[in-house]
């Protein structure tokens, strides 16, 4: 593991119109660490998970992302064939909804195996094996392997998902309010998915977030949003324990309250 | 210069039609068209106009294109209105198309079956090069004639059908639905659909199939077999009991072989659509094949992701006359209507006028 | 033919057919948009493949027109008849014997040779189409050689049946960068256009794309490494000629489901019938 950061950021800026969305925001990301962003609606999070993960350019500012041999990249800078490359790769993306990451008319097995065959895999065999072996990682069963997603529940989606984006490995992995949406039981579930298997594979995670109980459990680090700025990052426990910022401190205190 | 209310309308429609009876017949001096000049020579005109208008005659189609100056919508419209008059007096026994005198007969899915590939009058391989010798009135060489040939010519389908490779054809038992005397309305059974494609615009279809053909809701079809000719048209009068022949359509059918259907456990089999048409009009007789699988992907358990796909949106719009009216009823006053949009429009410009005088 | 140009286009047009057909060659598989002209034949029957032919010809060529892979099927017949009329050029059914050869849905049984053009009728030139039917979509798609649509209905077809379902116009990675529709020839005839001597050409008038595969190109039928390309031909040999290793059309002989096969190839079972 390098000292340098997998993905950090400086000074982004970008406007919706008049309303201004992120404001000169900094941050950093190492592997094996989840940062969780929080806010509320409004904060610019989400903004600021589509600039650093390419999907959004910033008016000003810098995303550089350093590639397995350390070398930095400017993202808004590369080949749109070597971003997409990337994204496709190196990185993931797990959205809110995952009817929108998901080929509703194919197969579990299908889409598991798709960023497989995407990076040459050729063995249809080994393609199922690999799916299978997904499908177990996060409890999904086996034989609905040959199942169109349209038949899964929004939890089991959600799974399927999380192991379509990971069967390649990723080393970076953005992920937009992976529980919303969900029954809080089946929320319970999928986050300890997702811590494990996060620490398992080492990969690199930011998560954005507006339930501050979620940021808790997965984040490492984390950094608070208010409309458009980072007002606070720190150790998550030390900022949700001892928060500085106001607008931290009514966060923190409108969960205790509930 | 005061405003005066405007009065004379009655007026001015009499003279628009007189105007409109003048650009009708044209130049004076040339001679005027005859309507078995139109039935025999314009003959692909009149078919269209004949099944469109849901009605079989061609004197009539005759008459209602040159009433309608040669636009071919009006004509349908007119021979549509006709019809509404009509007392209808026997229902016709189905048509057996297995019978038709094929003037034409191909498959694109064979390349040779019994009976023969028969090309008939066809465009098909002429090559579209303007001839100009056709401006003048010369009688064109005789065809060359042979003997009829006696030998069966089975339907493509039963041969297909025969090793269970096509899918069966639906029941024929149950009386048909009536477009033309009931609304319609959704789910529609396939005999409405077929129906509603029978009479329906030729250049909608055409490009509902086209689409199919494209990607939007495909289905891989293949041309099983296109007939071309005449059939005869039998009824049962009650006061004699058994069928007579009261006289002969000519036909254009076309069977579409489909994609197949099946899985691991299930044979797969190629599905059907299907289209019949007065006249020699293949372009619809195919189009009307395509739609009419498209239209069954639900029933097959496909994807409904197409336009062509979607009952709703192909048959409340493949009716030209009724597609005619209302588009062109735009062209009626509506200055009522408009003028309260006006006010509101102007209402809606002074309240953010106001907002933005107040910032 | 009076008032028209030798191969009925005009020489700008031509011009343009041809600098479109280099940038074909310059990237196999690569469909390059042109502007597709009316032609005397409806959209759909074959005025791509006419107009590359028509670029390509020249008053030496020999030229041959196969339909289904037969010389003297309607509208073979008229193709040719249009470029003898057109163009005034010998006309031929023997494979060997022709300069240019156009085809619809077929590639002759003879092998090719390297002074040989062979000119493909293109009906859907986008071999993504049945997946996707957006052009914008498709073409980003190979910008980035961002294929996964067709691997995951390789994919599908393995998972549902047993077997990849693709009969004709098998989709090919062409020197192994572009996905490419070979038109609808049958899977069959794939194997025929990997390393081919002759210069490939393949021209779609109504959807107006040109592509091309240079002489000696690597074309790969895609498959899996454990379901590997298997071409479907019927096992019964040619009731004419004998042969065992051509395709064979199904003629159906009577009512009573009688049926013999014969070789698509009309030329080649012909010179196989006359070598007899």
């Amino acid at each position: 593991m390098s000292d340098d950061p997998i993905l950090s950021a400086r000074g982004l800026t970008l406007s919706f119109g008049a309303i201004p969305a992120l404001l000169n925001v900094d941050i950093e990301l190492y592997l094996g660490e989840i940062v969780a962003i929080v806010g509320e609606s409004g904060s610019g999070k989400t903004t600021l998970l589509n600039v650093l993960s390419g999907h959004l350019a910033p008016r000003s500012g810098i995303v550089t992302y350093r590639d397995p041999d350390g070398a930095p990249h400017d993202v808004h800078a590369m080949p749109s064939p070597m971003l997409r490359g990337l994204q496709r790769s190196d990185w993931g993306f797990v959205h809110q909804d995952p009817r929108r990451n998901l080929r509703m008319n194919v197969s579990a097995g299908g889409n598991v195996g798709e960023r497989l065959m995407a990076q040459g895999a050729r063995h249809y065999g080994d393609i199922r094996a690999q799916a299978l072996d997904w499908l177990e990682q996060v409890e999904i069963d086996a034989d609905r392997i040959d199942d169109l997603p349209r038949t899964f529940s929004g939890g089991m989606l959600q799974r399927l998902q999380i192991a379509r984006t990971l069967v390649t490995h990723p080393r970076l992995v953005f992920m937009d309010e992976p529980t919303g949406g969900l029954d809080v039981s089946v929320q319970a579930r999928l986050l300890d998915l997702i811590r494990s298997l996060v620490a398992r594979l080492g990969v690199a995670v930011v998560l954005v977030t507006h339930d501050i109980a979620v940021a808790r459990l997965l984040g490492h680090r984390i950094a608070v949003m208010q409309r458009g700025r980072v007002v606070e990052t720190g150790l998550t426990d030390q900022v949700l324990d001892d928060p500085r910022h106001p607008y931290t401190q009514l966060l923190v205190s409108s969960v205790l309250q509930a | 210069m005061a405003y005066v209310a405007v009065k004379g309308g009655e007026r001015a429609i009499r003279n628009a039609h007189a105007w409109l009876a003048e650009e009708r017949r044209g130049d004076s001096s040339v001679p005027d068209l005859g309507l078995a000049q139109i039935r025999e020579q314009l003959g692909r005109a009149i078919d269209r106009v004949m099944a469109e208008g849901s009605c079989y005659d061609p004197d009539l189609a005759a008459l209602a294109i040159k009433q309608a100056q040669g636009d071919l919508i009006e004509a349908v419209f007119l021979l549509r209105a006709y019809r509404t008059t009509l007392p209808r007096f026997a229902h016709s026994a189905p048509i057996d198309t297995a019978k038709i005198a094929a003037a034409r007969r191909i498959s694109a899915i064979f390349k040779d079956v019994p009976g023969g590939q028969i090309l008939g009058p066809t465009y098909d391989y002429t090559h579209r090069l303007l001839d100009f010798e056709l401006a003048e009135s010369q009688p064109p060489p005789d065809a060359p004639l042979a003997a009829p040939d006696p030998s069966p010519m089975p339907r493509v389908h039963d041969i297909l059908g025969r090793e269970g490779l096509l899918e069966a054809d639906g029941p024929i038992d149950a009386e048909p639905a009536d477009l033309t005397r009931e609304p319609l309305s959704f789910p529609a059974g396939r005999d409405v659909r077929l129906q509603a494609l029978a009479r329906g615009d030729e250049g909608f279809l055409l490009s509902m199939g086209y689409s199919t053909q494209r990607g939007y809701g495909g289905s891989h079809p293949f041309a099983g077999e296109i007939r071309v000719g005449e059939v005869s048209v039998e009824i049962t009068p009650p006061e004699l009991g058994f069928a007579i022949d009261i006289g002969d359509l000519t036909v254009t059918e076309c069977q579409m072989v489909n994609q197949f259907k099946g899985s691991k456990t299930q044979p797969p089999q190629f599905t059907r659509g299907y289209g019949l048409v007065f006249g020699f009009s293949e372009r619809k007789a195919m189009s009307m094949a395509l739609v009419d699988r498209a239209l069954r992907a639900a029933e097959l358990g496909e994807d409904v992701t197409a336009p062509a796909q979607s009952p709703e949106f192909v048959l409340y719009h493949s009716d030209n006359v009724e597609a005619t009216g209302f588009v062109e009823h735009l062209k009626l006053p509506h200055y009522v209507d408009f003028q309260s949009e006006l006010q509101n429009v102007r209402r809606l410009r002074e309240a953010v006028d106001q907002r933005e005088a107040a910032e | 033919m009076q008032g028209y140009n030798f191969a009925y286009l005009d020489e700008q047009t031509k011009r343009m057919i041809r600098r479109a057909l280099l940038k074909a060659v310059a990237i196999p598989g690569h469909q390059v948009p042109f502007g597709s002209r009316e032609m005397p034949l409806p959209y759909g029957w074959g005025t791509g493949g006419i107009q590359v032919t028509a670029a390509v010809l020249g008053r030496n060529d020999t030229l041959k027109v196969i339909d289904q892979g037969a010389d003297d099927t309607t509208n073979a017949v008229s193709i040719r008849h249009f470029f003898g009329r057109t163009a005034g050029v010998r006309t031929t059914t023997h494979t060997a014997e022709a300069t240019v050869i156009q085809t619809r849905h077929r590639i002759p049984e003879e092998k090719l040779r390297e002074d040989q053009i062979i000119v493909y009728q293109v009906p859907q030139p986008e071999p993504l189409w049945k997946l996707e039917p957006s052009r914008v979509e498709t073409k980003r798609m190979h910008a980035l050689a961002d294929y996964g649509l067709m691997h995951v209905k390789l994919y599908e077809d393995v998972a549902r049946l047993g077997q990849i379902s693709i009969s004709y116009d098998y989709p090919v990675m062409v020197n192994n960068r572009y996905l490419m529709s070979p038109s609808p020839i049958p899977a069959y005839d794939n194997p025929k256009m990997n390393r081919m001597p002759a210069l490939q050409l393949f021209g779609a008038g109504r959807e107006k794309r040109i592509y091309a595969i240079p002489p000696w190109t690597e074309v790969r039928s895609l498959d899996f490494d454990d379901h590997p390309f298997r071409p479907i031909n019927a096992t019964q040999a040619c009731g004419l000629c004998g042969a065992t290793d051509s395709y064979k059309d199904e003629v159906i002989t009577d009512d009573r489901g009688g049926r013999m096969f014969v070789c698509s190839d009309t030329d080649h079972c012909e010179q196989r019938r006359d070598a007899a």
